[in-house]
């Protein structure tokens, strides 16, 4: 196990540090003391690491993450996880807004609740929340999977096109274009193998799953009141 | 951008380092906003006595011979004290008004801060680091202080657009976002007979709150009519001389973490502001719901009234 002390060597050192693994490193398990909230911590990491903050983080922790492990024992700032493409980021606390934006790939799960716009324009993450999400949350989704074991806020998955949503509490409001959905054996699968990745003890039969109706997808102008 | 501080003490054996801990939190959010800083401190009350808060260009011509001026024109004890630029005028009880006009008469460049029994404001152009040092606030004791540092987006980088603005006695207001209807409102309100210095947008919503209250409404009722009226992106925190209240508009583009302990409830544009708090490890933190109004006041204390958190 590697330690950085955040204090001593700063952001730009210890990204750097990070970024210096390669994919056939020795060196996989790494711990960042110290965090104190600071921006940008472990962002752009393309290796096979382990990454375990100890503490909180400010923005975009994780940002742009491939292939890494990188696990926050604290709560994290907005954007955490943006644009990630591959890999794992756990949250053991809460986070913030904004959470895995125009995420591509990899899986973020969050042991506690997530802010506003979890999931906004999703392109292929898979996001676990054990807690509740916040207002437009999934807001433009385009393919992936949201997962929430608590309630969702005000305007779940508006103007979404092909992510899938599973809730299996109470849903706020529904955003434009997003509906209810029937919950078939091959979601009832995908579902499963979320929380089990996730390790989130959950029954699957208790969501309910909703997506785009698909009337948005070209502008109507039937449809202008919609938007 | 803009960043935002403010603690709320429960723990009377911190009241010494109000603004010590308060202005570590304003300088940890420097880069949030260069422009201007401000310090609102809830410091000591003075029996029988109100104070002013009041800043001049030119210190060293405005302020000689001013308490001597004032008590003359008000026919009581008007006392001072300089700080740079501003002074504090320690005043007869409820005598905010005449003293007000007769400053207008003495000296029109000489600018009102704040008013009240306990609220002194300060607020200069330049980082919170340089403004916290030229009033020396680390010394400061108080029961409650919020602090604001400023991106400017809606008006001009000047003493008048820095935030902390005082709302009322005692009372005071800063903001992170932007009010996209002020100049109706700026025009309606004037109509009411409000005054409004600035072309600023936070003025707006500062004498908006003013203008609530002085028609009856209480400031948790002011702040819940505020997400109705006004039009645009906002945290703010105001103060007041009992406690803080916070609100977020329904959107809440606007970051806000918020930590309670058992010695103080502390308010942060992120989370960095508030991680040199003492005993913030085992501190509730979370974020303030948007659209809801939260309020914490020595009256109830220790118990808040938040809602829905």
């Amino acid at each position: 196990m590697q330690t950085i002390d955040l204090q001593d060597i700063g952001l730009r050192e210890m990204n750097k540090t990070l970024h210096a693994q390669a994919d056939t490193t020795n060196q996989t398990a790494w711990e960042i003391v110290n965090p104190k909230g600071a921006h940008a911590i472990a962002c752009g990491l393309d290796a096979p690491i382990e990454v375990t903050v100890k503490g909180s983080t400010g923005y975009y922790c994780a940002g742009m993450n491939q292939q890494a492990t990188v696990n926050i024992h604290g709560s994290a700032g907005p954007g955490t996880g943006e644009n990630i493409m591959s890999g794992k980021i756990i949250i053991e606390g809460d986070a913030s807004q904004y959470l895995g934006a125009t995420g591509h790939g990899g899986l973020i799960v969050v042991k506690g609740n997530a802010s506003s716009r979890c999931g906004i324009s999703m392109k292929g993450v898979n996001i676990v929340v054990q807690g509740s999400v916040g207002h437009m949350s999934a807001f433009m989704g385009q393919s992936g999977n949201l997962v929430v074991c608590g309630d969702a806020g005000d305007a779940l998955g508006d103007s979404c096109y092909e992510a899938r949503f599973f809730v299996r509490g109470t849903v706020k409001s529904l955003g434009a274009d997003c509906e209810k959905k029937e919950m078939r054996a091959e979601h009832i699968e995908i579902l499963k193998g979320l929380l089990d990745e996730a390790g989130i003890d959950a029954d699957p039969s208790e969501f309910t799953r909703y997506g785009s109706a698909r009337n948005l997808y070209n502008f109507d102008v039937d449809n202008a009141g919609a938007y | 951008m803009c960043g935002i501080v403010g603690l709320f003490l429960k723990d009377k054996s911190l009241e010494p380092q109000l603004g010590e801990l308060l202005t570590a939190m304003l300088i940890t959010m420097t880069d949030r906003g260069p422009d201007s800083a401000g310090i609102a401190i809830y410091g000591d009350e003075w029996k029988g006595r109100s104070k002013m808060t009041v800043q001049a260009a030119d210190p060293d011509a405005a302020f000689p011979g001013l308490d001597q001026a004032l008590s003359n024109a008000i026919g009581g004890k008007v006392k001072m004290s300089v700080k740079s630029t501003h002074a504090i005028l320690d005043i007869p009880a409820r005598s905010t008004a005449q003293v007000r006009t007769a400053l207008h008469n003495i000296n029109p460049n000489i600018r009102l801060m704040s008013r009240g029994d306990t609220l002194e404001i300060y607020k200069e152009v330049g980082l919170p680091k340089d403004v916290a040092e030229r009033f020396d606030i680390s010394k400061m004791s108080g029961t409650h202080g919020i602090g604001h540092t400023r991106m400017a987006t809606e008006s001009a980088v000047t003493t008048m657009g820095a935030h902390p603005f005082n709302t009322g006695d005692d009372q005071c207001l800063v903001h992170n976002g932007s009010l996209s209807n002020h100049n109706s409102l700026r025009r309606k309100l004037r109509r009411e007979g409000i005054h409004i210095e600035t072309e600023n947008d936070t003025e707006v919503g500062a004498a908006y709150l003013t203008w609530q209250m002085q028609n009856g409404a209480t400031l948790g009722e002011a702040l819940e009519s505020s997400l109705d009226d006004l039009d645009g992106f906002f945290t703010f925190v105001v103060g007041t001389k009992d406690g803080f209240g916070v609100v977020r508009d329904p959107i809440a583009c606007k970051p806000a973490v918020m930590a309670e302990t058992d010695q103080y409830v502390a308010f942060g544009s992120e989370y960095r502001a508030l991680v040199d708090l003492p005993g913030i490890e085992d501190a509730r933190v979370w974020e303030p719901e948007p659209a809801t109004v939260y309020f914490w006041s020595h009256n109830a204390a220790p118990t808040s009234n938040e809602k829905a958190a």
